[in-house]
């Protein structure tokens, strides 16, 4: 349990200016490894996705996955970078039984991709620019489980295992330049920029782009200066932070402590923190110094990455729209208010709303439906709102039925229900379940004979010409034929029936 | 029957493929004197694995196939059922794989090297394992932690390294061929100071899959032999690309054996050898010099044109040498560390933590001249000395492959001696390390540039041979057999007999050792 004095997040703020750095790692969904024909799978076996090269036996060498380097190049294009036109791998030495050569190949000062940017639009419509200093490749290390200690750390353990399925899975570094100004919009700079780039990873089919499978990973690095310093203070550096939520509270949480320890007059020591998702907090982990000796030097086993510049425009050429432009493009056919707009970014729906469009609805008619019911529906059921089975052809069925007066508005929520039940699609549950509206003007003038007996004041008031008294006749009409009848239609045949103009 | 062993492999094959001998005849002779010479006591000791069972397995298999006759047969490979020994530092599945060291005493490679697939694949029966020094880091094989390998022409005498125990297999009619690797010297050395024949392709040529790795960017897999056009023959079967080793080169494997066959028969009209002015003169033998100035007499008097080359910063290969090969093999050796496989050691008292393990395990496992490189090659690449150590080395060899550019305007191929000196006495150097890396003096430019070298035997001084260097820009492995083969072809006439033929008598020596140590 964290017992780290903190200050609170805006008071800190009234003292000191936090920078942020993040490095973000992303896993590349490739068919093999990065440097080995082992397949690149989630969850199978242990070790069993290995080859002698992954195990690192005596003798072996890697060769790189093209796949790996084409798929590095779109990241870096979509990023905005520049792509080297030679670059090299590098050997980042370290002892530790997850590193099967004991050493990382690794990209150092050579990257595939460098000098790009992502602009990050926060919730106020504030729009900061943050730099990409590089964008890396490298091979993932393999899974240690450690046995009989606490919390599964390896400090007390009596044994681990290892798995190297993941070791040589190919992963793309993206490194941010210090982001600063952001002040009190920190926390959510943070969720924002690792949700644009999981995004864009998505869009591009780059990356599964899995989160809670570590296929995107953060490492979010924080320190403060006193306002007005012109000089960075001393970080702190929050390892594999895994959810977007947990990026922008262990940003908050930092900068709570940070603010306290320079509070009180001592200093930041620079280390890497564990973050703790139960307590909401960090722990200390290991000292970090710049002065990490990893005695890089450039792989001798692999020859440099050439990319043509001719290559780079054929791979830029295929680069899918980005979710950035897109939400551009959207906001401008949509007409949505900018509120509106963001609302519905906000609430991940976008995408459904774009292909209900596409289906055939009106954008007003989409968003009414996905932010409206599916999203309340979505609350009861505790999944999102595009996973509960109803699909942007159904939300377009059910337009279709209104429009044609088959339903109404109050029969299409119980229609998207029962799509969510999985009855079946809207078409056949209305006609099975008989929530057509009543537009037979036998059984309604039957009611609607009834209503007027049963309230001859109010039919003396319609004759009077108080024409909205007619309202007081729709509602037992309505219970008469279950909700089935059609407001206007009733209202028609009222002033019809009794020779009143409406 | 004439003496099986004393034929060359290509004599060999042609009587394999006459149907004269059989394969089985051939392994057996072999193994019969193996079983007479490579006493680990007192004899060669130039095997630490033998592979006899399996071997005779393949040899049954080509006798088999050329006995059925038809299409099978006549699709052998031309070196099928020619025996071959193996260092001990390539991966073979079904036998151990060493590297001469503790570390890896009784590990079996689950998976065969490239050479070792194109080996099987041309069915050549494997004799067994040759015994070199620890992980490849020596000149005399003196640092095998198995014991060291004896010169057969002195059994008191180092055999090079550290391929010593393939070049001594074959200086002693153990086997035909052998394959070496070569990361300053391992093959040509040895090849020198055994009367024998090696080659270090041009880097890239042959695939370095599966030879566990010293220095990636120096080490290359190459053939042992005793005659050069055996040498061109084994290239040929090993090399080529290889998918799996992304530094090796695109382009099919040259007509290296016909290069040989070409430059035994005719002469070195307009071929211009160019003699490094600075490998020769102080720190050379006198009796390796002499034999020197013999061959380039004899070159001159097959029509080839001497000229003098400089390169003028082969002065400061060797100091690269220790700079760039200790460094890469710090981080190359790191894997050996108990974890995965090999040899695991707990310390001895205190805390079993992952980190004292592979202490234990790597103090326990690794030899004093290994953990000297290590130790050399961290400090090396440590932040504040990268740049003045490994940077300046790599300017170095930077410089190096300029000196050969510029030599080869003037020359089709240089020539050096292999070695400054004949073998020495065994323990001779132990005690100085730098006494021992002199040895390569003259081998190491050769790896710094990627260029190929090969060593022939030139003659004898005080009894032991003299090797003879010949070096060529890369890819022009051909032209390099050509020349040496040429060389050869008017030493071995001049002495009217093979050199090995002046060797002693080994079963003899060998006996004689046994008996006198008894």
């Amino acid at each position: 349990m964290s017992t780290d004095a903190l200050v609170d997040f805006n008071e800190a703020l009234t003292r000191y200016e936090p920078a942020l750095g993040f490095e973000v790692h992303v896993e590349l969904n490739t068919k093999t490894k990065m440097f080995s024909d082992a397949p690149n799978e989630f969850g199978d076996e242990a070790n069993t996705n290995v080859t002698p090269v992954d195990l690192g036996l005596p003798g072996t060498l890697p060769v790189v996955n093209g796949k790996a380097i084409e798929y590095s190049i779109k990241l870096g294009l979509a990023l905005n970078c520049s792509i080297a036109e030679s670059c090299r791998f590098a050997r980042k030495n370290y002892f530790y039984p997850d590193n099967p050569k004991n050493f990382q190949t690794s990209q150092y000062d050579e990257p595939i991709a460098f000098d790009g940017w992502l602009d990050i639009e926060l919730d106020s419509g504030r729009v900061i620019r943050v730099d990409i200093e590089r964008a890396h490749m490298e091979e993932d290390a393999g899974k240690l489980t450690h046995l009989g200690g606490t919390s599964g750390r390896i400090q007390g353990a009596s044994a681990s295992l290892v798995d190297y399925n993941r070791a040589g899975v190919p992963l793309v570094e993206i490194v941010t330049r210090p982001i600063l100004g952001v002040g009190a919009d920190a926390p959510e700079l943070g969720r924002k920029y690792v949700a644009a780039i999981r995004d864009i990873v998505k869009a591009l089919d780059v990356s599964d782009a899995r989160m809670e499978r570590g296929n995107v990973r953060c490492d979010a690095n924080v320190s403060l200066a006193p306002i007005g310093a012109d000089k960075l203070g001393t970080r702190s550096e929050t390892k594999n932070v895994n959810s977007l939520r947990s990026i922008e509270r262990a940003v908050r949480y930092e900068i709570e402590r940070h603010a306290a320890i320079l509070d009180a007059g001592e200093s930041v020591v620079q280390e890497t923190r564990h973050w703790h998702e139960d307590t909401r907090t960090t722990s200390s982990g290991r000292p970090k110094s710049d002065a990490d000796d990893y005695r890089y030097f450039p792989e001798p086993d692999l020859v440099p990455v050439v990319t043509s510049r001719e290559r780079v425009e054929e791979i830029r050429a295929t680069l899918p729209e980005l979710p950035a432009a897109r939400r551009a493009r959207l906001s401008a056919e949509w007409g949505f208010s900018e509120e509106e707009f963001r609302d519905v970014v906000n609430a991940g729906l976008d995408s459904a709303i774009d292909e209900t469009v596409t289906a055939g609805a009106t954008p007003a008619a989409a968003r009414k439906w996905w932010m409206g019911e599916i999203s309340r529906l979505a609350k009861d059921t505790e999944l999102e709102p595009t996973e509960q089975g109803i699909t942007p052809a159904d939300v377009v069925e059910i337009e279709a039925l209104i429009a044609e007066k088959k339903i109404n508005d109050k029969i299409g929520k119980q229609v998207l229900q029962l799509v969510a039940a999985g009855e079946g699609r809207p078409g056949e549950i209305v006609e099975a379940k008989g929530l057509a509206v009543v537009s037979d003007d036998g059984p309604l003038l039957a009611a609607i004979e009834e209503a007027m007996a049963g309230a001859p004041d109010v039919v003396e008031k319609i004759k009077a010409g108080k024409v909205q008294a007619i309202g007081a006749l729709i509602g037992p009409v309505m219970k008469a034929t279950r909700g089935q009848a059609d407001a206007g239609r009733v209202r028609e045949l009222v002033l019809e029936k009794l020779g009143v103009q409406g | 029957m004439t003496n099986i062993i004393s034929l060359s492999a290509a004599e060999l094959a042609e009587q394999l493929r006459a149907g004269s001998l059989t394969s089985v005849e051939a392994v057996n002779a072999h193994l019969a004197r193996i079983a007479a010479v490579d006493d680990a006591e007192h004899g060669v000791h130039a095997f630490l694995h033998l592979n006899a069972e399996e071997a005779l397995a393949v040899a049954a298999e080509v006798d088999a196939i050329r006995a059925a006759g038809g299409a099978e047969a006549e699709a052998l490979h031309p070196l099928a059922g020619v025996p071959i020994a193996i260092k001990d530092l390539i991966v073979t599945k079904g036998q151990p794989t060493t590297a001469g060291s503790k570390m890896l005493e009784g590990w079996v490679s689950p998976y065969d090297a490239t050479v070792i697939e194109k080996i099987r694949a041309a069915k050549l029966p494997m004799l067994g394992k040759t015994n070199l020094d620890e992980f490849a880091q020596g000149s005399s094989t003196e640092h095998s932690a198995f014991g060291n390998t004896r010169n057969p022409w002195d059994l008191s005498r180092i055999p090079g390294g550290s391929g010593g125990g393939s070049a001594a297999a074959v200086a002693a009619f153990e086997a035909p061929l052998a394959l070496g690797t070569d990361t300053g010297g391992s093959i040509r050395q040895p090849g020198a100071v055994t009367g024998t024949v090696g080659a270090k392709p041009t880097y890239g040529a042959v695939s370095r899959y599966g030879a566990i790795a010293m220095a990636s960017s120096l080490d290359q897999i190459g053939p042992v032999a005793r005659t050069v056009l055996d040498s061109a023959l084994l290239q040929e079967l090993i090399g080529g690309h290889d998918p799996k080793d992304s530094t090796s080169l695109p382009e099919a494997v040259p007509a290296l054996a016909d290069a040989a066959r070409e430059g035994a028969a005719g002469d070195l009209s307009g071929v211009r050898v160019g003699v490094i002015e600075e490998l020769g003169g102080e720190g050379y033998e006198e009796g390796v010099k002499a034999r020197f100035d013999e061959s380039l007499e004899l070159l001159k008097a097959r029509g080839a044109e001497i000229v003098t080359v400089s390169c003028p910063n082969f002065k400061y290969a060797l100091a690269a040498y220790y700079l760039i090969m200790p460094s890469e093999m710090s981080s190359n050796l790191a894997k050996f560390d108990g974890v995965r496989y090999g040899n695991r050691v707990l310390p001895e008292d205190g805390n079993v933590t992952i980190e004292r393990v592979m202490g234990a395990t790597r103090a326990a496992g690794f030899g004093d001249e290994v953990k000297r490189r290590i130790i050399l090659g961290t400090y090396a690449l440590s932040a504040g000395y990268y740049d003045a150590y490994y940077g300046s080395a790599q300017k170095v060899r930077t410089l190096i492959q300029r000196d050969f550019a510029a030599a080869f305007e003037q020359a089709d191929v240089l020539i050096s001696p292999t070695a400054p000196t004949v073998a020495f006495e065994l323990g001779a150097k132990l005690d100085d390390p730098l006494a021992m890396y002199l040895n390569d003096i003259a081998t190491i430019p050769a790896n710094l540039a990627g260029v190929p070298g090969i060593s022939i035997p030139g003659g004898l001084s005080e009894g032991l041979p003299v090797g003879i260097q010949f070096l060529a820009p890369a890819h022009e492995d051909a032209r390099m057999y050509r020349v040496a083969a040429a060389l050869e072809d008017s030493l071995v006439k001049q002495w009217g007999h093979p050199l090995l033929s002046e060797a002693q008598d080994l079963e003899q020596a060998v006996a004689a050792a046994k008996e006198g140590k008894n």
